[in-house]
């Protein structure tokens, strides 16, 4: 396959260039997509936690409803976070459709349930003797919340991947939302797509290459992140 | 302790994120943006990533380009969600015309839709009319690749197959993708398969394809472009200025220029031919 080493090359290219495109198109991906992530951990941790400790009524539907969110298709956020914004749509007088602000906020909308979901499946699975003996040792609410989210460390750093890993490499919506429109919301997925509409499958390759190693160290950082200080 | 870290790491994790983030987001005057709503094949073909820059350079304006397929465009309009379109489809767009949706309806340029097919052309339609070869096309059951996405180019196709007298919808060899040109264009030489196209994106694109052309230069073939400011009377959100500034660059002289040399280097030959000023 020419196209997948002449797109190596080309990537190599780019990268050691500094191509000022591509450059701009990275670095967007990674704003976009990190304050998208950032946007869902806020959310999504509380909610998880708040999920996995606290007993109510009706609280086995809104896990059922986080772990739908889990299965959103990026497309149907889309059309969804679209619709919204549209000028003369709910949300139109915040003029934000096609621009990078309305794809965080999909994007954000995307994760978070990814990470909420696998947060509450973390918390849920600390020792529950453990949570007694926080109790009996007399923690206070906070001090509880705390121990719960430190002894579920390594499933809420998956759920940070996971919400990550989702909207970095997601294009529907953000074709959508963003317009693909050259150097505001290009980032590295809609430009795929773009060039190979264009029949540039070179450049496209080394685009998608590109956003595997992009994608690779953000992973390879919030990994060493989690497996810090343990050996299996 | 460990749980300092711990914490510690989150922060850190976060703060590499959003350190990017810092550029901030802030939505600059919203008068400087035009929503530009167009067909696939202005992008696809490259002519507006040479026309854009030099229009932004001008006028501080910044275009958003959403390239869609001329209905889906043309429907952005009527909706007021686009400030300017450039289109390729005159039966539909003077309905929008006359209905005062748009206004400072301008000629732009044209170039020509051919059909292309493998060099075999299995079912003979090498030099016949589009009609014809149609006809020919749907006698031999031979694949045709349709945008199928109510684009410019797709109302054009329907046109012919309407005076072919032939109803394509259903039948096995007639294959819809719903994608813009230059995809369209890369399943029919995957499939061996004929297609209607536009001239622009077809040489844009010639070198990864293993089609010909086939059929062209009737009449009906002729594929023509305008631009149109969405009417800022029934759109109140509609940036005027920036519209009319845009259809402006459009027929001036020195963009018309450009359009005509556009591609020359390339491909030997012209993409589009400029026509502002000719009306008809």
């Amino acid at each position: 396959m020419p196209v997948i080493s002449e797109g190596l090359k080309e990537a190599v290219r780019l990268l050691v260039t500094l191509d000022p495109e591509v450059m701009g198109i990275t670095l967007r991906t990674i704003q976009v997509s990190g304050t998208g992530t950032l946007i869902s951990v806020l959310i999504g941790i509380p909610v998880g936690a708040f999920l996995a400790l606290k007993t109510f009524f009706g609280r086995g539907f809104l896990v059922s409803l986080v772990n739908f969110g889990m299965g959103l298709p990026p497309v149907v956020v889309g059309l969804a976070t679209w619709l919204a914004l549209t000028r003369y749509g709910p949300l139109g007088m915040l003029g934000l459709l096609y621009s990078p602000t309305a794809m965080i906020i999909a994007q954000a909308i995307i994760a978070s349930p990814i990470v909420a979901g696998l947060t509450l499946a973390a918390i849920q699975s600390v020792n529950p003797k453990l949570r007694l003996q926080m109790i009996a040792l007399g923690a206070t609410k906070f001090q509880y919340l705390l121990l719960n989210l430190w002894e579920a460390r390594l499933g809420i750093l998956a759920a940070v991947i996971a919400g990550f890993g989702g909207v970095i490499s997601e294009v529907g919506a953000s074709m959508m939302v963003g317009g693909n429109v050259r150097g505001y919301t290009r980032v590295l997925t809609t430009s795929t797509v773009l060039e190979v509409s264009k029949g540039r499958f070179e450049l496209a390759a080394a685009l998608s290459f590109i956003l595997l190693t992009l994608t690779f160290m953000i992973v390879w950082i919030l990994s060493y992140l989690q497996q810090r200080g343990k050996r299996p | 302790m460990s749980k300092k870290r711990f914490a510690l790491a989150l922060t850190a994790c976060f703060f590499f994120m959003s350190v990017s983030v810092l550029p901030s987001f802030a939505e600059d005057s919203q008068k400087k943006d035009i929503i530009l709503a167009t067909t696939t094949s202005t992008v696809d073909s490259g002519l507006l990533d040479v026309l854009l820059p030099v229009f932004e350079g001008q006028t501080g304006y910044r275009v958003k380009t959403i390239s869609v397929g001329t209905g889906q465009a043309l429907a952005m309009g009527e909706k007021g969600e686009a400030d300017v379109l450039l289109t390729h489809a005159p039966d539909s767009e003077k309905k929008l015309v006359d209905s005062g949706v748009v206004t400072n309806y301008q000629l732009v340029m044209h170039n020509d839709f051919i059909v292309v097919g493998p060099s075999e052309d299995p079912a003979g339609i090498k030099g016949k009319t589009s009609v014809d070869a149609f006809k020919a096309i749907a006698e031999k059951k031979a694949i045709f690749i349709s945008r199928g996405d109510d684009s410019g180019t797709h109302k054009k196709e329907l046109g012919i197959w309407k005076k072919a007298e032939v109803t394509p919808k259903g039948e096995t060899w007639y294959q819809e993708t719903g994608q813009g040109m230059g995809a369209t264009l890369l399943m029919a030489a995957e499939k061996s398969a004929y297609a209607l196209a536009d001239r622009g994106t077809y040489l844009a694109q010639k070198a990864n394809l293993k089609l010909e052309i086939l059929s062209q230069g009737d009449p009906s073939l002729l594929n023509i472009y305008h631009v149109m400011e969405v009417n800022v009377e029934k759109f109140d959100k509609v940036n005027a200025p920036g519209a009319k500034a845009f259809v402006e660059f459009m027929v001036d002289p020195k963009t018309q220029e450009m359009i005509g040399g556009f591609g020359k280097d390339k491909f030997g030959e012209p993409l589009f031919f400029p026509d502002a000023g000719k009306n008809k």
